[in-house]
């Protein structure tokens, strides 16, 4: 398995991919993904262009390990494979397939991406890919599009074109995205890989948008697609595991490592009852808090 | 590769440039305008010139209107009006004739 298909994505920032003065230095905000945008945020008529800026950044700048996604062309368009051949020749590190409505979308990616890899003398698997779902008919076969491939390392919701197929739109509340997000977290935690929520666009509302991420980090996502950096730090914050619950974790691991040993299966830790089922979780806690950059101790 | 038709890429924004591309004289006509002439001018020409010779253009009139582009950028920006020029938007030589 790419040992990067599991890594830390709680921000994926979007960035125009024709933009210069976007692209040369996001790093400096330090979110975990950049998102190198060739789809909506490029016009018609730049589409070639956007291609040459796309691959000399991606030669040419350190992006000091802020993971390098393309957003490629859909599949319904006359782009995308010359966008794959592009990204996968600069050494993006993932695709990212907009409008996935099936697992035969993300075959199709898979063979153009493999293609790309063999032509341009890359090691074959290395190159990742994401799907994005933005219609009911995607939500609906979230799993199977889960499934579809050993490069897919998760999937994303797209809330804009989503809530137009679905004849609502963003209110803010988060109502209209209840089924999707619980449909989608589900599907990817049923099959092993990540999740992502949607991009919060009202950038005047910042308590809205902390409530947001609040809401989905509840729900179980790995992350956000995000457009402002103004956005990450929150994002960040609420990922990260608390110094409070990094500590409670590691005692509810070094507990149950003991009193496995002694054939106890159910002991008190801080006055709550503790059994095997919270050890997965305690140790979710404590990889978080060490791919965040926070943990001290020596689980 | 030969120059087919004026063709231009890239923006005035900040951090881009301009580049505009036509059919030569029988040689390459180069004209600069930047922000960081003093500074940089001589780079952005060696950047440019080596592009076209990446590209075998020996036969352009290539100016330039530069906003503080990269290196990268400006190879980019070069690249696309080259290839506009000659309608070419697939199949495009990514780690040939196109250099990082």
């Amino acid at each position: 398995m790419n040992p990067n298909k599991k890594r830390l994505r709680r921000t994926m920032m979007f960035l125009n991919a024709q933009k210069p003065g976007l692209i040369k230095d996001p790093y400096i905000y330090a979110p975990d993904s950049l998102m190198l945008d060739l789809e909506d945020a490029v016009a018609e008529n730049q589409k070639d262009a956007a291609r040459f800026s796309l691959y000399h950044a991606l030669k040419n700048i350190d992006y000091k390990g802020c993971e390098r996604v393309v957003r490629i062309n859909g599949l319904e368009t006359p782009f995308w494979q010359e966008d794959i051949r592009c990204a996968v020749a600069g050494g993006c590190d993932a695709i990212r397939l907009p409008k996935t409505e099936s697992a035969g979308d993300v075959k199709k990616v898979e063979d153009a991406v493999t293609a790309a890899e063999k032509e341009f003398s890359l090691p074959e698997g290395r190159v990742l890919i994401m799907a994005a779902i933005e219609s009911a008919r995607g939500v609906m076969r979230a799993m199977e599009i889960c499934e579809a491939s050993e490069r897919l390392f998760g999937i994303a919701l797209s809330g804009g074109d989503y809530t137009k197929d679905l004849h609502t739109h963003i209110t803010g509340t988060g109502i209209e995205l209840m089924g999707a997000r619980q449909n989608m977290v589900i599907a990817a935690r049923a099959t092993g890989v990540q999740c992502f929520d949607t991009v919060y666009t009202d950038l005047d509302n910042m308590e809205g948008f902390r409530q947001d991420v609040e809401t989905i980090h509840l729900m179980g996502f790995d992350g956000k697609s995000i457009v402002n950096p103004r956005q990450i730090n929150i994002v960040h914050e609420i990922f990260t595991p608390s110094e409070k619950e990094i500590i409670f974790s590691e005692k509810v691991v070094r507990e149950i490592d003991k009193k496995r040993a002694e054939g106890i299966g159910v002991f008190t830790v801080d006055g709550k009852m503790i059994d095997i089922a919270f050890y997965d979780g305690a140790k979710r806690t404590i990889d978080l808090a060490k791919a965040s950059g926070v943990y001290k101790g020596d689980l | 590769m030969e120059i087919m038709k004026p063709a231009i890429a890239g923006t005035l924004e900040s951090s881009d440039c301009q580049v505009t591309v036509e059919p030569g004289d029988g040689e390459i006509d180069f004209t600069l305008k930047s922000s960081v002439m003093n500074q940089y001018g001589n780079q952005i020409r060696r950047v440019v010139m080596e592009t076209l010779e990446n590209l075998e253009v020996s036969n352009v009139k290539i100016s330039i209107v530069d906003k503080g582009a990269l290196d990268c950028t400006i190879k980019a920006r070069v690249e696309g009006a080259i290839f506009r020029s000659v309608g070419q938007m697939e199949h495009l030589p990514w780690g040939g004739a196109i250099k990082p």
